[in-house]
């Protein structure tokens, strides 16, 4: 089991868990980042940071500390 | 397992309303304003960034039978239970409550390409208990991957109607899907049912709900509140939700479970896992956006491409508006001057021509750059490359604890402030914003450009190229300057402390913008800034104009100009005595008085009361300065500053020992006050209306006083040891 932050670009893989305060949480779960759910790292910004998160057909941007916090388990099958 | 609860409304009457009242809700970047525009043929604001509905839109549309309904836009939001300011207020429209009118009908935007995350906003609102009717958009994008309408209304249990708002397709079915579902009774629609753990949760909260709230989703307003409410932080610049005392401390006193904290949450979209695959069986195609986000966010090819977008605006703010200013100004001075030659000359003539046509003129001098400004954002915004603006700068901004979307503002401080903390409405949260507020006005606008041409130019030797590479570096000090400041005050003052949240921005695909659509939107921006900061410019400026003019006497002892004019054998010499009058009215005017003063406080800056006069006079805006240097030097009211006798003037003003009165130092120093002072009232005037207090307009004016006066005097006196006198 790795964080999303650790995970190469372009590789699919399965939300396990989302970690962090309150609010933080709830915006990814509601956004629909919870467990069982594909999510694939498109891009790195130019400066290293923050990254390019699809999910669910939606693109977002998210940085390197919150992606440490998401749980994620490779490869999605 | 789908199970529904049905809590029938008893105030769902089979009596129409006279006058339905329709409110449109759905996700940020659906086509919900593109929707409501066509619906209503208002100008409401359609937008590809996250979140930018802030001012709630209104307008009427027609239902069948020839009746017309009332139709409020809310706030894109992805969700009623984030707990952000405009989720209450999306929630509030929804519900009915603070003074919102409970609305007839629902219409949900659901976004084509994203029909599981849409509907997820769809389940909270059913929760609620209102009437819902689908409005399918982007379909023209999600093309093959287009669920079927009456499939996913046989889903969701409501009307679900296909629309393409660009081309008016769908419209009349989806008025008359509004016209049937009024005329269904209202009930909540739960698809999940709460752990005995959670519903014991709710029936506690449910009693402490206020008698107000009740009747319609008591269960999924205690959900809310249970989920939304936390601990008051007494504060005054956190974005709190409003709700009554006793409901915050019954849901504080219940200690929630992170389990239950999450199990809504993880129950709706169970669901919709469930369910939606069953009807969208196709991905939709990002291709083109994929594609040009290659370039346009890639490590160097995408930063080459930024800086050139950059470059544009800038060039086109700074260059592109000059002519048109320039125009702005010329029939300013030519209506005076017309007027002045008929109406003849008088204290009414003057107020007139000086007080009030120039104070309309200084204020319609801005508008040249904001609409440019604007018209370039919503561009931006509307294509979407705004957000990829937030996405590529977040690292640099978030370094000075500053949100990604304040470069925008930032950039647009180099034209004027006022439509940079105008722009700074695209953060949603408020320390944010008022953060970037307190920054933004640093920036070298231009306003300071003619009082830095002057100083150089009359003031420092050396070659074009030094005097060019000078005004290059008081932009590059004012960022400097900018950056530190934010790093500063969110290090140590109180409400602009970081506070770690999320940065979650969504990277919408790019579409082509609307002209229409852009037009609109910069026209309705520009006439805010109109309405809102030209009326407490225009008030500044005729006040200002009052203080430097009365009580329009001559010190004691002045010779008698009058008589003098009248015997002078020139044109020239009546023109320079007149000017002499002036010059002496002016010193004993009112703010004349203030700027001798303030003299003592601003001498340890190499700055004698002249330029004092010159300060004050800068508050209506800071050009003003040099005219009114031009007047206290007796070369006349229109020195601009490129005028030569000013420039003279300067270079060969004495004091009274002789020596010279103003010298490069004294240069330097009087800019990089200009850079760092608050002088603008009109940029206090739209602090303060943009925040609702007055604490932060005087904090700012107060901190970047001080730091200007800081500044100078380490520059001036340091100079003065370091023997450049």
């Amino acid at each position: 089991m790795a964080s999303l932050a650790e995970i190469p670009t372009g590789r699919a893989v399965t939300v396990v868990g989302v970690d962090g305060s309150r609010a933080f949480r709830r915006r990814l779960l509601e956004m629909g980042l919870v467990p069982g759910v594909t999510v694939r790292i498109v891009t790195v910004a130019p400066l290293g940071d923050p990254l390019q998160v699809e999910v669910r057909g939606g693109q977002w941007s998210i940085r390197r500390t919150e992606a440490a916090q998401i749980a994620v388990d490779e490869p999605a099958r | 397992m789908t199970d529904c609860h049905d809590a029938t409304d008893p105030r769902a009457a089979v009596a129409l309303p006279t006058q339905p009242v329709i409110v449109l809700a759905g996700n940020p970047n659906v086509g919900k304003t593109t929707l409501f525009n066509a619906l209503t043929g208002s100008s409401a604001k359609v937008s590809n960034y996250p979140g930018i509905t802030v001012d709630r839109l209104s307008g009427t549309m027609a239902l069948p039978g020839a009746r017309v309904a009332q139709v409020f836009d809310v706030p894109g939001t992805y969700s009623l239970n984030a707990r952000s300011a405009e989720e209450q207020i999306a929630l509030d429209a929804l519900v009915g409550l603070h003074g919102a009118t409970l609305p007839d009908v629902v219409v949900v935007c659901l976004d084509a390409t994203q029909v599981a995350r849409s509907a997820y906003l769809l389940l909270q609102i059913q929760e609620l208990g209102t009437r819902c009717v689908v409005a399918l958009t982007m379909i023209d994008e999600a093309k093959l991957a287009t669920p079927e309408p009456r499939a996913l209304a046989a889903l969701l249990g409501c009307e679900v109607v296909a629309v393409t708002a660009r081309t008016k397709h769908g419209l009349e079915d989806l008025r008359a899907a509004i016209d049937r579902t009024l005329r269904s009774e209202r009930k909540s629609v739960w698809r999940w049912t709460p752990s005995p753990a959670l519903r014991e949760h709710l029936d506690a909260i449910r009693e402490a709900l206020p008698a107000t709230w009740r009747g319609q989703a008591d269960d999924a307003l205690a959900l809310w509140s249970l989920l939304c409410l936390e601990p008051r932080t007494g504060s005054t610049d956190d974005d709190e939700l409003v709700v009554p005392d006793g409901l915050r401390a019954a849901v504080t006193a219940r200690k929630l479970d992170r389990s239950l904290d999450d199990e809504a949450v993880l129950a709706r979209w169970a669901w919709l896992d469930r369910e939606i695959p069953k009807l969208v069986r196709r991905r939709p195609d990002r291709s083109r956006t994929e594609r040009i986000d290659r370039f346009l966010l890639h490590r160097a090819i995408g930063f080459a491409a930024f800086l050139g977008v950059m470059g544009i605006v800038f060039m086109a703010l700074f260059w592109g508006a000059d002519p048109l200013i320039g125009w702005i100004e010329a029939a300013f001075k030519a209506i005076a001057g017309e007027l002045r030659g008929r109406i003849g000359e008088g204290i009414f003539t003057d107020f007139v021509c000086d007080g009030l046509i120039a104070g309309v003129g200084g204020v319609l001098v801005f508008m040249p750059q904001i609409l440019l400004l604007f018209l370039f954002l919503g561009f931006l915004e509307d294509c979407g490359y705004l957000a990829r603006i937030a996405y590529l700068m977040d690292r640099i901004m978030r370094s000075m604890n500053l949100h990604g979307r304040a470069f925008v503002p930032m950039l647009s401080g180099f034209a004027c402030a006022i439509p940079a903390i105008l722009a700074t409405r695209t953060m949603e949260r408020r320390r944010d914003r008022i953060l970037t507020m307190m920054v933004v006005p640093l920036m070298t606008c231009s306003a300071r450009l003619p009082v830095y041409t002057l100083v150089i130019a009359a003031l420092i030797p050396g070659s074009a190229l030094t005097q060019g590479l000078l005004m290059v570096g008081m932009y590059v000090f004012s960022v400097a300057m900018a950056l530190a400041a934010a790093w500063v005050m969110s290090k140590t003052i109180k409400p602009l402390k970081a506070k770690r949240l999320p940065f979650l921005i969504e990277l919408p695909p790019y579409r082509w913008p609307r002209g229409g659509d852009v037009v609109r939107a910069m026209w309705s921006k520009s006439a805010m800034f109109l309405r809102e900061a030209g009326t407490v410019i225009l008030v500044c400026s005729i006040a200002l104009w009052a203080l430097l003019y009365f009580p329009r006497e001559l010190p004691t002892g002045s010779p008698d100009y009058a008589a003098l004019i009248e015997r002078a054998p020139t044109a020239d010499a009546k023109q320079a005595l007149d000017a002499e009058r002036s010059a002496l009215q002016l010193a004993n005017s009112y703010g004349g008085r203030l700027g001798h003063a303030i003299e003592p406080a601003i001498a340890p800056l190499g700055f004698d009361w002249k330029i004092g006069v010159g300060i004050v006079g800068a508050f209506a805006a800071r050009e003003v300065f040099v005219s009114t240097l031009g007047i206290v030097y007796s070369v006349g009211a229109d020195a601009d500053e490129g005028s030569a006798p000013l420039r003279t003037k300067l270079r060969t003003a004495t004091k009274a020992d002789g020596t010279r009165a103003y010298t490069p130092l004294v240069g330097l120093s009087l800019m990089i006050f200009f850079a760092l002072a608050c002088q603008c009232m009109s940029t206090l005037a739209v602090v303060r209306r943009e925040t609702g207090s007055l604490r932060w307009p005087l904090f700012l004016f107060g901190y970047m006083t001080a730091l200007a006066w800081i500044v100078s005097f380490c520059v001036y006196q340091g100079g003065r040891v370091l023997g450049f006198a």
